[in-house]
Protein backbone atom coordinates (compact mmCIF):
# COMPACT_ATOMS: atom_id res chain seq x y z
CA UNK A 1 0.00 0.00 0.00
CA UNK A 2 1.36 3.44 -0.88
CA UNK A 3 1.87 6.20 1.65
CA UNK A 4 -0.55 9.09 1.45
CA UNK A 5 1.73 12.11 1.81
CA UNK A 6 1.81 15.82 1.23
CA UNK A 7 3.17 16.75 -2.17
CA UNK A 8 6.31 18.09 -0.49
CA UNK A 9 6.98 14.85 1.36
CA UNK A 10 6.08 12.66 -1.60
CA UNK A 11 8.68 14.40 -3.78
CA UNK A 12 11.30 14.74 -1.04
CA UNK A 13 11.00 11.03 -0.25
CA UNK A 14 11.23 9.78 -3.83
CA UNK A 15 13.19 12.13 -6.07
CA UNK A 16 16.92 12.57 -5.47
CA UNK A 17 19.54 14.64 -7.22
CA UNK A 18 20.95 12.74 -10.18
CA UNK A 19 17.91 10.46 -10.60
CA UNK A 20 16.40 9.46 -13.92
CA UNK A 21 12.88 10.78 -13.61
CA UNK A 22 9.89 10.37 -15.92
CA UNK A 23 7.03 12.82 -15.40
CA UNK A 24 4.73 11.38 -18.03
CA UNK A 25 1.47 12.50 -19.58
CA UNK A 26 0.62 12.72 -23.27
CA UNK A 27 -0.88 16.23 -23.28
CA UNK A 28 -3.44 14.99 -20.72
CA UNK A 29 -2.81 14.59 -16.96
CA UNK A 30 0.64 16.17 -17.02
CA UNK A 31 1.94 16.27 -13.42
CA UNK A 32 2.68 20.01 -13.33
CA UNK A 33 2.27 20.46 -9.58
CA UNK A 34 4.73 17.63 -8.87
CA UNK A 35 7.25 19.04 -11.35
CA UNK A 36 6.96 22.46 -9.72
CA UNK A 37 7.62 20.85 -6.35
CA UNK A 38 10.84 19.36 -7.78
CA UNK A 39 11.83 22.88 -8.87
CA UNK A 40 10.99 24.33 -5.42
CA UNK A 41 13.09 21.68 -3.69
CA UNK A 42 16.02 22.57 -5.93
CA UNK A 43 16.63 18.99 -7.05
CA UNK A 44 19.19 19.02 -9.84
CA UNK A 45 21.31 16.87 -12.15
CA UNK A 46 18.23 14.94 -13.19
CA UNK A 47 17.88 12.87 -16.32
CA UNK A 48 14.42 13.89 -17.44
CA UNK A 49 12.59 11.29 -19.51
CA UNK A 50 9.42 11.99 -21.44
CA UNK A 51 8.00 11.37 -24.91
CA UNK A 52 6.60 14.89 -25.21
CA UNK A 53 8.54 17.31 -23.03
CA UNK A 54 6.26 20.31 -23.17
CA UNK A 55 5.81 23.30 -20.88
CA UNK A 56 6.64 21.44 -17.67
CA UNK A 57 10.02 20.24 -18.90
CA UNK A 58 10.62 23.66 -20.48
CA UNK A 59 10.18 25.09 -16.98
CA UNK A 60 12.35 22.43 -15.31
CA UNK A 61 15.09 22.81 -17.93
CA UNK A 62 14.93 26.61 -17.60
CA UNK A 63 15.32 26.25 -13.82
CA UNK A 64 18.43 24.12 -14.27
CA UNK A 65 16.98 20.85 -12.91
CA UNK A 66 18.11 18.71 -15.84
CA UNK A 67 21.50 17.43 -16.92
CA UNK A 68 20.14 15.13 -19.61
CA UNK A 69 16.89 14.80 -21.57
CA UNK A 70 15.53 11.58 -23.07
CA UNK A 71 12.70 12.53 -25.41
CA UNK A 72 11.01 12.18 -28.77
CA UNK A 73 9.16 15.48 -29.38
CA UNK A 74 10.04 18.75 -27.67
CA UNK A 75 7.58 21.44 -28.66
CA UNK A 76 4.61 23.46 -27.47
CA UNK A 77 1.81 21.54 -29.21
CA UNK A 78 -0.02 23.68 -31.77
CA UNK A 79 1.96 26.77 -30.71
CA UNK A 80 5.63 26.28 -31.62
CA UNK A 81 9.00 26.04 -29.92
CA UNK A 82 9.94 25.41 -26.33
CA UNK A 83 12.19 28.43 -25.83
CA UNK A 84 13.84 27.30 -22.59
CA UNK A 85 14.65 23.91 -24.14
CA UNK A 86 16.04 25.68 -27.20
CA UNK A 87 18.09 28.07 -25.09
CA UNK A 88 19.64 25.12 -23.25
CA UNK A 89 20.48 23.21 -26.45
CA UNK A 90 21.51 26.21 -28.55
CA UNK A 91 23.26 28.31 -25.87
CA UNK A 92 23.76 26.12 -22.78
CA UNK A 93 21.51 28.35 -20.63
CA UNK A 94 21.22 27.93 -17.71
CA UNK A 95 23.43 24.87 -18.24
CA UNK A 96 24.31 22.44 -21.01
CA UNK A 97 21.74 19.76 -21.69
CA UNK A 98 22.71 16.33 -23.02
CA UNK A 99 20.16 14.84 -25.39
CA UNK A 100 19.16 11.24 -25.95
CA UNK A 101 16.74 11.66 -28.81
CA UNK A 102 14.27 9.08 -30.06
CA UNK A 103 11.05 8.77 -32.03
CA UNK A 104 7.66 8.30 -30.34
CA UNK A 105 7.44 4.71 -31.48
CA UNK A 106 10.86 3.94 -29.97
CA UNK A 107 9.99 5.44 -26.59
CA UNK A 108 6.57 3.77 -26.51
CA UNK A 109 8.24 0.42 -27.17
CA UNK A 110 11.03 1.18 -24.68
CA UNK A 111 8.56 1.98 -21.88
CA UNK A 112 6.61 -1.20 -22.65
CA UNK A 113 9.89 -3.13 -22.49
CA UNK A 114 10.69 -1.54 -19.14
CA UNK A 115 7.27 -2.49 -17.78
CA UNK A 116 7.75 -6.02 -19.14
CA UNK A 117 11.09 -6.57 -17.43
CA UNK A 118 12.83 -6.76 -20.79
CA UNK A 119 16.34 -5.32 -21.28
CA UNK A 120 15.46 -3.76 -24.62
CA UNK A 121 12.79 -3.33 -27.27
CA UNK A 122 12.76 -4.34 -30.93
CA UNK A 123 10.53 -2.72 -33.48
CA UNK A 124 10.23 -1.55 -37.06
CA UNK A 125 11.70 1.88 -36.75
CA UNK A 126 14.19 4.57 -37.70
CA UNK A 127 14.36 3.22 -41.26
CA UNK A 128 16.13 5.83 -43.38
CA UNK A 129 16.36 8.29 -40.48
CA UNK A 130 19.53 10.14 -39.40
CA UNK A 131 18.62 9.69 -35.72
CA UNK A 132 20.64 6.44 -35.22
CA UNK A 133 23.70 8.43 -36.35
CA UNK A 134 23.37 10.88 -33.47
CA UNK A 135 22.08 8.51 -30.77
CA UNK A 136 24.42 5.58 -30.06
CA UNK A 137 21.66 3.92 -28.02
CA UNK A 138 19.75 3.14 -31.20
CA UNK A 139 21.04 -0.13 -32.70
CA UNK A 140 19.94 -2.57 -35.36
CA UNK A 141 19.52 -6.32 -35.12
CA UNK A 142 18.24 -9.10 -37.34
CA UNK A 143 15.11 -11.00 -36.40
CA UNK A 144 16.39 -14.52 -35.54
CA UNK A 145 13.47 -16.09 -37.42
CA UNK A 146 13.01 -13.99 -40.56
CA UNK A 147 16.28 -12.06 -40.82
CA UNK A 148 14.37 -8.78 -41.03
CA UNK A 149 16.47 -5.88 -39.75
CA UNK A 150 14.81 -4.24 -36.78
CA UNK A 151 15.64 -1.26 -34.61
CA UNK A 152 16.63 -1.91 -31.01
CA UNK A 153 16.57 0.54 -28.10
CA UNK A 154 17.25 -0.07 -24.41
CA UNK A 155 14.26 -0.42 -22.10
CA UNK A 156 13.38 2.72 -20.17
CA UNK A 157 13.81 2.09 -16.44
CA UNK A 158 13.33 5.38 -14.55
CA UNK A 159 14.50 5.64 -10.94
CA UNK A 160 11.16 7.28 -10.33
CA UNK A 161 8.06 7.91 -12.39
CA UNK A 162 5.65 10.69 -11.42
CA UNK A 163 2.15 10.87 -12.88
CA UNK A 164 -1.13 12.63 -12.19
CA UNK A 165 -4.39 10.66 -12.14
CA UNK A 166 -8.06 11.40 -11.60
CA UNK A 167 -8.55 9.43 -8.41
CA UNK A 168 -7.31 6.94 -5.89
CA UNK A 169 -9.32 4.87 -3.45
CA UNK A 170 -8.47 4.74 0.25
CA UNK A 171 -6.31 1.65 -0.23
CA UNK A 172 -4.21 3.47 -2.80
CA UNK A 173 -5.46 1.97 -6.04
CA UNK A 174 -5.21 4.58 -8.78
CA UNK A 175 -7.56 5.24 -11.70
CA UNK A 176 -6.74 6.99 -14.97
CA UNK A 177 -9.32 7.70 -17.68
CA UNK A 178 -9.36 9.46 -21.05
CA UNK A 179 -6.12 9.75 -23.00
CA UNK A 180 -3.99 7.45 -20.86
CA UNK A 181 -0.77 7.89 -22.83
CA UNK A 182 2.16 5.83 -21.61
CA UNK A 183 1.62 6.33 -17.88
CA UNK A 184 0.81 2.73 -16.97
CA UNK A 185 4.00 1.53 -18.66
CA UNK A 186 6.03 4.38 -17.13
CA UNK A 187 4.86 3.47 -13.61
CA UNK A 188 5.45 -0.26 -14.07
CA UNK A 189 8.90 0.39 -15.59
CA UNK A 190 10.07 2.53 -12.66
CA UNK A 191 11.78 1.58 -9.41
CA UNK A 192 9.59 4.06 -7.50
CA UNK A 193 6.27 5.64 -8.47
CA UNK A 194 4.63 8.80 -7.16
CA UNK A 195 1.07 9.67 -8.12
CA UNK A 196 -0.78 12.92 -7.56
CA UNK A 197 -4.57 12.66 -7.76
CA UNK A 198 -7.53 14.98 -8.02
CA UNK A 199 -9.36 13.23 -5.19
CA UNK A 200 -9.59 10.16 -3.01
CA UNK A 201 -12.82 8.18 -3.20
CA UNK A 202 -14.26 5.21 -1.32
CA UNK A 203 -14.66 2.98 -4.34
CA UNK A 204 -13.26 2.87 -7.89
CA UNK A 205 -15.63 0.08 -8.97
CA UNK A 206 -18.25 2.31 -10.55
CA UNK A 207 -15.81 3.36 -13.26
CA UNK A 208 -16.21 0.27 -15.44
CA UNK A 209 -14.63 -3.14 -15.78
CA UNK A 210 -11.88 -2.15 -18.22
CA UNK A 211 -10.79 1.10 -16.65
CA UNK A 212 -7.06 1.74 -16.37
CA UNK A 213 -6.21 0.99 -12.77
CA UNK A 214 -2.79 0.85 -11.18
CA UNK A 215 -3.05 -1.47 -8.18
CA UNK A 216 -1.95 -0.04 -4.83
CA UNK A 217 1.10 -2.31 -4.74
CA UNK A 218 2.56 -0.68 -7.88
CA UNK A 219 2.61 2.80 -6.34
CA UNK A 220 4.88 4.10 -3.55
CA UNK A 221 3.36 7.45 -2.67
CA UNK A 222 0.12 9.30 -3.37
CA UNK A 223 -0.46 13.01 -2.84
CA UNK A 224 -3.88 14.58 -3.21
CA UNK A 225 -3.39 17.67 -5.37
CA UNK A 226 -6.61 19.00 -6.89
CA UNK A 227 -5.74 20.86 -10.09
CA UNK A 228 -2.34 19.16 -10.09
CA UNK A 229 -2.32 18.83 -13.89
CA UNK A 230 -3.10 22.49 -14.68
CA UNK A 231 -2.59 24.04 -17.25
CA UNK A 232 -2.87 20.55 -18.74
CA UNK A 233 -6.22 18.91 -18.06
CA UNK A 234 -7.88 16.15 -16.11
CA UNK A 235 -10.65 14.51 -18.10
CA UNK A 236 -13.92 14.88 -16.21
CA UNK A 237 -12.50 17.58 -13.88
CA UNK A 238 -11.19 20.54 -15.86
CA UNK A 239 -10.18 21.45 -19.39
CA UNK A 240 -6.81 22.17 -20.93
CA UNK A 241 -5.91 25.84 -20.54
CA UNK A 242 -5.10 26.44 -24.20
CA UNK A 243 -4.83 30.19 -23.57
CA UNK A 244 -1.98 29.60 -21.13
CA UNK A 245 -0.21 27.24 -23.56
CA UNK A 246 -0.37 30.02 -26.14
CA UNK A 247 0.75 32.67 -23.63
CA UNK A 248 3.72 30.50 -22.60
CA UNK A 249 5.39 31.26 -25.93
CA UNK A 250 5.88 34.90 -24.87
CA UNK A 251 6.74 34.15 -21.24
CA UNK A 252 9.42 31.61 -22.12
CA UNK A 253 10.97 33.57 -24.98
CA UNK A 254 12.81 35.90 -22.62
CA UNK A 255 15.12 34.73 -19.80
CA UNK A 256 14.20 37.58 -17.45
CA UNK A 257 10.49 37.28 -17.99
CA UNK A 258 10.72 33.52 -17.53
CA UNK A 259 12.67 33.88 -14.27
CA UNK A 260 10.13 36.36 -12.98
CA UNK A 261 7.30 33.98 -13.86
CA UNK A 262 9.05 31.16 -11.97
CA UNK A 263 9.45 33.38 -8.89
CA UNK A 264 5.76 34.27 -8.86
CA UNK A 265 4.03 31.15 -10.12
CA UNK A 266 6.27 28.41 -8.70
CA UNK A 267 8.53 29.66 -5.91
CA UNK A 268 5.88 32.01 -4.54
CA UNK A 269 3.13 29.43 -4.19
CA UNK A 270 4.48 26.40 -2.34
CA UNK A 271 2.49 23.23 -2.83
CA UNK A 272 -0.22 24.91 -4.83
CA UNK A 273 -0.94 24.46 -8.51
CA UNK A 274 0.19 27.55 -10.41
CA UNK A 275 -2.38 30.14 -11.37
CA UNK A 276 -2.85 30.86 -15.05
CA UNK A 277 -0.46 33.58 -16.23
CA UNK B 1 -15.77 34.15 -53.57
CA UNK B 2 -12.30 35.29 -52.52
CA UNK B 3 -10.07 33.06 -50.43
CA UNK B 4 -6.55 33.05 -48.98
CA UNK B 5 -3.58 30.90 -50.07
CA UNK B 6 -3.84 29.14 -46.67
CA UNK B 7 -7.46 28.24 -47.34
CA UNK B 8 -6.56 26.95 -50.80
CA UNK B 9 -3.80 24.83 -49.27
CA UNK B 10 -6.05 23.28 -46.63
CA UNK B 11 -8.81 22.59 -49.14
CA UNK B 12 -6.41 21.04 -51.69
CA UNK B 13 -5.03 18.79 -48.94
CA UNK B 14 -8.52 17.81 -47.79
CA UNK B 15 -9.51 16.76 -51.31
CA UNK B 16 -6.68 14.21 -51.42
CA UNK B 17 -8.33 12.14 -48.68
CA UNK B 18 -10.97 9.60 -49.58
CA UNK B 19 -13.95 8.27 -47.71
CA UNK B 20 -12.20 4.89 -47.32
CA UNK B 21 -9.02 6.22 -45.75
CA UNK B 22 -7.82 5.56 -42.23
CA UNK B 23 -5.64 8.58 -41.60
CA UNK B 24 -2.93 9.11 -38.99
CA UNK B 25 -3.30 12.83 -38.34
CA UNK B 26 -0.71 15.38 -37.28
CA UNK B 27 -1.51 18.66 -35.55
CA UNK B 28 -1.92 21.94 -37.42
CA UNK B 29 -2.74 22.02 -41.11
CA UNK B 30 -3.07 18.23 -41.43
CA UNK B 31 -5.71 18.21 -38.71
CA UNK B 32 -7.63 21.05 -40.39
CA UNK B 33 -7.47 19.29 -43.77
CA UNK B 34 -8.53 15.92 -42.39
CA UNK B 35 -11.49 17.35 -40.51
CA UNK B 36 -12.53 19.44 -43.49
CA UNK B 37 -12.52 16.28 -45.62
CA UNK B 38 -14.69 14.55 -43.02
CA UNK B 39 -17.11 17.50 -43.00
CA UNK B 40 -17.36 17.66 -46.81
CA UNK B 41 -16.75 14.82 -49.28
CA UNK B 42 -15.48 12.06 -46.94
CA UNK B 43 -17.90 11.66 -44.01
CA UNK B 44 -16.64 8.14 -43.22
CA UNK B 45 -12.94 9.07 -43.20
CA UNK B 46 -11.40 7.58 -40.05
CA UNK B 47 -9.14 9.97 -38.15
CA UNK B 48 -6.55 8.52 -35.80
CA UNK B 49 -4.46 10.73 -33.50
CA UNK B 50 -1.21 9.50 -31.99
CA UNK B 51 -2.44 10.26 -28.48
CA UNK B 52 -4.46 7.07 -28.89
CA UNK B 53 -7.84 8.18 -30.19
CA UNK B 54 -9.44 6.07 -32.94
CA UNK B 55 -12.16 7.61 -35.12
CA UNK B 56 -12.14 11.05 -33.53
CA UNK B 57 -14.85 13.39 -34.80
CA UNK B 58 -13.85 16.68 -33.14
CA UNK B 59 -16.34 19.55 -33.32
CA UNK B 60 -13.46 22.02 -33.11
CA UNK B 61 -9.83 21.58 -34.14
CA UNK B 62 -7.60 20.50 -31.30
CA UNK B 63 -4.71 22.76 -30.28
CA UNK B 64 -2.69 19.76 -29.16
CA UNK B 65 -2.57 16.16 -30.29
CA UNK B 66 -4.21 15.13 -27.01
CA UNK B 67 -7.03 17.60 -26.42
CA UNK B 68 -9.99 16.13 -24.53
CA UNK B 69 -12.18 16.82 -27.53
CA UNK B 70 -10.39 14.08 -29.50
CA UNK B 71 -11.04 11.50 -26.79
CA UNK B 72 -14.64 12.53 -26.10
CA UNK B 73 -15.63 12.24 -29.76
CA UNK B 74 -13.62 9.06 -30.48
CA UNK B 75 -14.94 5.55 -31.00
CA UNK B 76 -12.36 4.39 -28.48
CA UNK B 77 -9.06 5.52 -26.97
CA UNK B 78 -6.06 3.22 -26.59
CA UNK B 79 -2.71 3.68 -24.87
CA UNK B 80 0.16 5.29 -26.72
CA UNK B 81 2.21 2.06 -26.87
CA UNK B 82 -0.81 0.25 -28.32
CA UNK B 83 -1.25 3.04 -30.88
CA UNK B 84 2.30 2.72 -32.15
CA UNK B 85 2.50 -1.07 -31.87
CA UNK B 86 -0.81 -2.47 -33.13
CA UNK B 87 -2.31 0.36 -35.12
CA UNK B 88 0.66 2.06 -36.81
CA UNK B 89 3.31 -0.69 -36.92
CA UNK B 90 0.54 -3.24 -37.51
CA UNK B 91 -0.14 -1.60 -40.85
CA UNK B 92 -3.69 -0.37 -40.30
CA UNK B 93 -3.17 3.20 -41.52
CA UNK B 94 -3.79 3.98 -45.20
CA UNK B 95 -2.54 7.58 -45.05
CA UNK B 96 -0.23 9.57 -42.82
CA UNK B 97 -0.16 13.35 -42.99
CA UNK B 98 3.17 15.05 -42.25
CA UNK B 99 4.83 18.44 -42.34
CA UNK B 100 8.25 19.72 -41.39
CA UNK B 101 10.70 22.60 -41.35
CA UNK B 102 12.48 21.29 -44.46
CA UNK B 103 11.55 18.99 -47.33
CA UNK B 104 13.74 17.97 -50.27
CA UNK B 105 12.92 16.92 -53.84
CA UNK B 106 12.32 13.31 -52.79
CA UNK B 107 9.96 14.17 -49.95
CA UNK B 108 12.47 13.49 -47.16
CA UNK B 109 11.72 15.62 -44.09
CA UNK B 110 13.63 17.45 -41.38
CA UNK B 111 11.94 18.28 -38.07
CA UNK B 112 15.08 17.99 -35.91
CA UNK B 113 17.59 20.83 -36.34
CA UNK B 114 18.63 23.70 -38.56
CA UNK B 115 22.42 23.67 -38.60
CA UNK B 116 24.60 21.05 -36.96
CA UNK B 117 22.97 18.50 -34.66
CA UNK B 118 25.54 19.00 -31.89
CA UNK B 119 25.18 22.80 -31.89
CA UNK B 120 22.09 23.74 -33.88
CA UNK B 121 21.17 27.23 -35.01
CA UNK B 122 17.56 26.25 -34.41
CA UNK B 123 16.58 23.28 -32.32
CA UNK B 124 13.27 21.95 -33.73
CA UNK B 125 10.86 19.65 -31.84
CA UNK B 126 12.18 16.38 -33.30
CA UNK B 127 10.62 13.28 -34.81
CA UNK B 128 7.60 12.70 -32.64
CA UNK B 129 5.74 10.01 -34.53
CA UNK B 130 7.01 11.02 -37.95
CA UNK B 131 9.91 8.56 -38.51
CA UNK B 132 7.60 5.56 -38.16
CA UNK B 133 4.48 7.20 -39.60
CA UNK B 134 6.49 7.63 -42.82
CA UNK B 135 7.27 3.93 -43.04
CA UNK B 136 4.17 2.43 -41.39
CA UNK B 137 1.37 4.16 -43.31
CA UNK B 138 0.57 2.96 -46.81
CA UNK B 139 0.96 6.46 -48.30
CA UNK B 140 2.15 9.84 -47.04
CA UNK B 141 0.81 13.29 -47.81
CA UNK B 142 2.93 16.32 -46.94
CA UNK B 143 1.57 19.81 -46.35
CA UNK B 144 4.01 22.74 -46.07
CA UNK B 145 4.11 26.41 -46.94
CA UNK B 146 6.34 27.17 -49.91
CA UNK B 147 9.63 29.00 -49.36
CA UNK B 148 13.32 28.52 -50.16
CA UNK B 149 14.21 27.81 -46.54
CA UNK B 150 11.61 25.02 -46.42
CA UNK B 151 11.95 23.50 -49.92
CA UNK B 152 15.68 22.89 -49.74
CA UNK B 153 18.28 21.33 -51.99
CA UNK B 154 19.75 19.40 -49.07
CA UNK B 155 18.25 18.73 -45.64
CA UNK B 156 20.26 19.72 -42.57
CA UNK B 157 19.06 16.47 -40.97
CA UNK B 158 16.91 13.65 -42.32
CA UNK B 159 14.47 12.93 -39.53
CA UNK B 160 12.04 11.07 -41.73
CA UNK B 161 12.54 9.23 -44.98
CA UNK B 162 10.54 10.11 -48.06
CA UNK B 163 11.92 8.36 -51.12
CA UNK B 164 15.52 8.64 -49.83
CA UNK B 165 18.62 10.44 -51.05
CA UNK B 166 18.33 9.22 -54.65
CA UNK B 167 14.61 8.43 -54.78
CA UNK B 168 15.28 4.66 -54.72
CA UNK B 169 16.09 4.03 -51.05
CA UNK B 170 12.71 2.74 -49.90
CA UNK B 171 12.94 -0.49 -51.85
CA UNK B 172 16.61 -0.93 -50.95
CA UNK B 173 15.69 -0.61 -47.27
CA UNK B 174 12.99 -3.25 -47.60
CA UNK B 175 10.03 -0.91 -47.23
CA UNK B 176 6.83 -2.08 -48.85
CA UNK B 177 4.83 1.06 -48.13
CA UNK B 178 4.54 3.69 -50.84
CA UNK B 179 6.01 6.79 -49.17
CA UNK B 180 5.17 10.38 -50.05
CA UNK B 181 2.56 10.60 -52.80
CA UNK B 182 1.60 14.27 -52.59
CA UNK B 183 2.95 17.60 -51.38
CA UNK B 184 0.43 20.40 -50.98
CA UNK B 185 1.67 23.97 -50.54
CA UNK B 186 0.14 27.43 -50.58
CA UNK B 187 1.19 27.75 -54.24
CA UNK B 188 0.77 24.33 -55.83
CA UNK B 189 0.37 20.59 -55.52
CA UNK B 190 3.30 18.28 -56.31
CA UNK B 191 3.44 14.57 -57.17
CA UNK B 192 6.46 12.28 -57.49
CA UNK B 193 7.59 11.28 -60.96
CA UNK B 194 6.63 7.57 -61.25
CA UNK B 195 10.18 6.61 -62.33
CA UNK B 196 12.56 8.92 -60.47
CA UNK B 197 10.32 9.72 -57.47
CA UNK B 198 11.39 13.35 -57.72
CA UNK B 199 8.54 15.67 -56.82
CA UNK B 200 7.30 17.87 -59.64
CA UNK B 201 4.55 20.43 -59.84
CA UNK B 202 1.24 18.78 -60.77
CA UNK B 203 -1.14 21.73 -60.41
CA UNK B 204 -0.69 25.45 -59.74
CA UNK B 205 -3.16 27.23 -57.48
CA UNK B 206 -5.04 30.02 -59.29
CA UNK B 207 -2.86 33.14 -59.36
CA UNK B 208 0.42 31.31 -58.70
CA UNK B 209 2.97 31.24 -61.53
CA UNK B 210 5.69 28.79 -62.52
CA UNK B 211 8.30 31.46 -61.84
CA UNK B 212 6.92 32.12 -58.38
CA UNK B 213 6.98 28.43 -57.42
CA UNK B 214 10.50 27.99 -58.80
CA UNK B 215 11.75 31.05 -56.93
CA UNK B 216 10.38 29.59 -53.72
CA UNK B 217 12.04 26.21 -54.23
CA UNK B 218 15.79 25.82 -53.65
CA UNK B 219 16.25 22.85 -55.99
CA UNK B 220 15.84 23.11 -59.80
CA UNK B 221 12.12 22.43 -59.86
CA UNK B 222 10.49 20.29 -62.54
CA UNK B 223 6.95 20.60 -63.82
CA UNK B 224 4.73 17.74 -64.97
CA UNK B 225 3.96 17.40 -68.69
CA UNK B 226 0.67 19.21 -68.34
CA UNK B 227 0.29 21.51 -65.35
CA UNK B 228 -3.31 22.52 -64.75
CA UNK B 229 -4.84 25.01 -62.39
CA UNK B 230 -5.89 23.49 -59.05
CA UNK B 231 -9.70 23.61 -58.98
CA UNK B 232 -10.60 26.71 -56.95
CA UNK B 233 -12.39 26.22 -53.61
CA UNK B 234 -16.15 25.80 -53.85
CA UNK B 235 -18.34 28.03 -51.74
CA UNK B 236 -19.33 24.93 -49.73
CA UNK B 237 -15.70 24.01 -48.97
CA UNK B 238 -14.91 27.57 -47.95
CA UNK B 239 -18.00 27.88 -45.77
CA UNK B 240 -17.25 24.60 -43.97
CA UNK B 241 -13.59 25.52 -43.43
CA UNK B 242 -14.43 28.99 -42.12
CA UNK B 243 -17.10 27.60 -39.79
CA UNK B 244 -14.60 25.09 -38.45
CA UNK B 245 -11.94 27.78 -37.92
CA UNK B 246 -14.40 30.11 -36.22
CA UNK B 247 -15.69 27.39 -33.88
CA UNK B 248 -12.09 26.52 -33.09
CA UNK B 249 -11.06 30.12 -32.39
CA UNK B 250 -14.04 30.60 -30.07
CA UNK B 251 -13.21 27.39 -28.21
CA UNK B 252 -9.53 28.26 -27.75
CA UNK B 253 -10.12 31.94 -27.06
CA UNK B 254 -7.54 32.89 -29.67
CA UNK B 255 -7.18 34.06 -33.25
CA UNK B 256 -8.16 31.47 -35.89
CA UNK B 257 -5.36 29.13 -36.84
CA UNK B 258 -4.36 29.20 -40.49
Amino acid sequence: MPDFLSLRDAIAGSVRAGDAVALEGFTHLIPFAAGHEIIRQGITDLTLIRMTPDLLYDQMIGCGCARRLVFSWGGNPGVGSLHRFRDAVERDWPRALELEEHSHSAMAHAYAAGASGMPSAFFKGYIGSDLPGVNPRIKAMACPFTGEILAAVPAIRPDVTVIHAQKADRRGNVLLAGIIGVQKEAVLAARRAVVTVEEVVDDLASTGTNATVLPSWTVNAIAVVPGGARPSYAHGYYQRDNVFYTAWDEIARDRVRFSRWVETAIMGSPGVAPPPA
Amino acid sequence: MTYTPSEMMTIAAARALSNDDVCFVGIGLPSAACNLARLTHAPDLKLVYESGTLESRPRVLPLSIGDGELCETALTTVSVPEMFQYWLQGGRMTVGFLGGAQVDRFGNLNTTVIGKYSRPVVRLPGSGGASEIATGCRRIFIAMRHGRRAFVDKLDFQTTIGHGATGRERRALGLSTEGPALIVTDLCTMRPDPETREFEVATLHAGATRAQVSENTAWPLRFAGSVEVTPTPTSHELAMLRDLNERTARAHGAAPAE
